[in-house]
């Protein structure tokens, strides 16, 4: 403890005796270039989805992966091309593709704010219909792709020799996968069903909990917020909304079309309309508890970064380095905190999802 | 505000990926895993039980192996009791057969002493008779002799036989 306290004071000496000189040259020399930062465009540019997957930027040359964007225009059709073209693009330019003339439009715009916007003939812009592999598009990809070589493995060691002495990677994914199976859906899904909505929830828990860890990893393969975001989750929603509806008894249905309740509630349908109302909105809380916290945790992390920038800019680059030491710390924490929300957001989507479902297949007691 | 809203490409893209992911480990994945890991469990308990039961018999092996070895015991403490019993009771008789063997010899003897002593006295007795006639003759051969005579003769023929009286 002692050894790891005097690294840190000493790490803390070394970084003001470096900052202080700094400030007073700075002082010195030129008055502090006023670059307004835009921590808006920092903070939802690294939060958001994005063409391509930008790494780093050496000598002002931008590292990226381009990926493909593939567009659908009313009058000239599909367009697929590298986000290259795209992102390279300077103020006021637009990219030429087959007749079409695209831009990213700007993250602060009014209209579309980052995305790919096609610019008419007449000087009008238009959305096309967008179908491009981002960011996201590629972090989900990889996950699903992580999904099925950490567990398709395990699944043919299994089938190949069931009733050998499993191996410790085994040992792991049973692990998991009982984990949830035992904690989470068991308890909340009548036995006889375990084995139909079992593979649903399994690969939904391993999804988002994968999804959230690699969301906090910010390096190339790994980073994209995933499930912070909307279009990520609210397929998530659905699919449990589709599995409570479409397999719900014909006690479930009962409950929310004629639920015991006084004839005078129901014969004019107030309650039906209200339980009809309330199968939409756990879904929907669903969608919107896991895309919040996750975007949140994402958006903390990101505004601790943007305090380095924007206290810099305000004090100059000597208290942006003694800034940058407080944030390397809170940012430290709060990513501690975040694997803790990535386990936890995972277990409730997948324990409120279970829940749902075995509600929906509760059968009434006889008595 | 755009973040809001969701962005129907990265839906359909989602969809894709996540329903291809969820139908390969629902067809391939998980239903391996969970089987082999039930037929695992059913097949540890099912062993368990076996060998529980395994357990049980060969309990009663034990038990029944330990009577046994009770009874074979108790047999062996018996027969020895029997057998000292039976030798404590042969040297017993052996003893008296001797004894009575013994005394019957004594006896034999007894009665043989007896009847040698009877012999003999009757022996002395006629040898007694035989010199008392002697004597006698011998008296009457000399009757008319003086009576001092008569009597040192008698001593004299006394004294003569002395050792024979004795004997």
């Amino acid at each position: 403890m002692n050894h790891v306290l005097r690294h840190i004071t000493l790490f803390l000496l070394l970084a003001l005796t470096v900052a202080v000189p700094i400030h007073s040259v700075a002082q010195e020399t030129e008055p502090p270039k006023k670059e307004n930062f835009d921590a808006k465009s920092f903070i939802f540019g690294h939060t958001g989805d994005s063409y391509c997957f930008h790494i780093t930027e050496i000598h002002e040359e931008p590292v990226c992966v381009w990926l493909p964007v593939i567009v659908k225009c009313k009058d000239s059709g599909w367009h697929c091309f590298s986000s290259k073209h795209i992102c390279e693009l300077k103020e006021g330019e637009t990219y030429n593709h087959k007749g079409a003339n695209f831009y990213i439009s700007p993250i602060n715009a009014d209209k579309y704010p980052g995305k790919l916007v096609e610019v008419k003939a007449d000087g009008s812009l238009s959305r096309p219909f967008d179908l491009s592999f981002t960011k996201n598009a590629f972090g989900i990809f990889f996950v699903c792709l992580f999904l099925l070589a950490f567990f398709l493995p395990a699944a043919r060691m299994y089938k190949k020799n069931p009733m050998a002495k499993p191996t410790k990677y085994q040992g792991m994914v049973e692990w998991l996968t009982y984990m949830v199976l035992d904690d989470i859906i068991r308890p909340n899904i009548p036995e006889k069903k375990v084995k139909k909505f079992a593979p649903y929830l399994l690969t939904a828990f391993f999804f988002i909990f994968f999804a959230n860890l690699f969301g906090l990893i910010p390096f190339f393969p790994f980073g994209a917020n995933v499930t912070g975001n909307l279009s990520i989750t609210v397929v998530l929603a659905l699919l449990t909304y589709f599995f409570v509806n479409i397999f719900g008894n014909k006690h479930y249905w009962k409950d929310i079309l004629w639920p015991d309740v006084p004839i005078f509630l129901k014969a004019f349908p107030l309650m039906p309309i209200i339980e009809l109302i309330s199968t939409i909105t756990k879904p929907f809380a669903l969608m919107v508890r896991l895309f919040a916290n996750i975007l949140a945790g994402h958006i903390v992390i990101m505004v601790l970064m943007a305090l380095i920038f924007i206290i810099g800019g305000m004090y100059g680059a000597g208290m942006g380095g003694v800034m940058s030491i407080v944030s390397i710390f809170m940012t430290i924490f709060m990513t501690a905190l975040e694997l803790l929300v990535a386990y936890i957001q995972a277990y409730v989507f997948t324990i409120l999802s279970s829940l749902f479902i075995g509600m929906a297949q509760h059968e009434p007691e006889h008595s | 505000m755009d973040l809001f809203l969701p962005e129907s490409g990265l839906v359909i893209w989602m969809l894709i990926a996540f329903l291809i992911v969820f139908v390969i480990l629902a067809k391939a994945g998980w239903p391996m895993i969970m089987g082999a890991v039930e037929k695992r469990n059913t097949h540890i308990s099912d062993s368990l039980l076996a060998a529980e039961e395994a357990n049980n018999a060969l309990a009663g092996i034990e038990q029944k192996r330990q009577e046994t070895m009770a009874a074979a015991q108790a047999e062996q403490i018996r027969i020895m009791k029997e057998s000292q019993e039976l030798k404590t009771q042969l040297i017993e008789e052996a003893k008296t057969q001797a004894r009575l063997e013994a005394e019957k010899i004594v006896a034999d003897a007894r009665l043989k002493i007896e009847k040698e002593q009877a012999e003999a006295m009757a022996e002395i007795k006629n040898e007694v008779i035989a010199l008392s006639i002697d004597i006698a003759e011998k008296l009457l051969q000399r009757e008319l002799s003086n009576k001092q005579s008569q009597n040192d003769y008698i001593e004299q023929l006394l004294r003569n036989n002395q050792p024979k009286i004795q004997a």
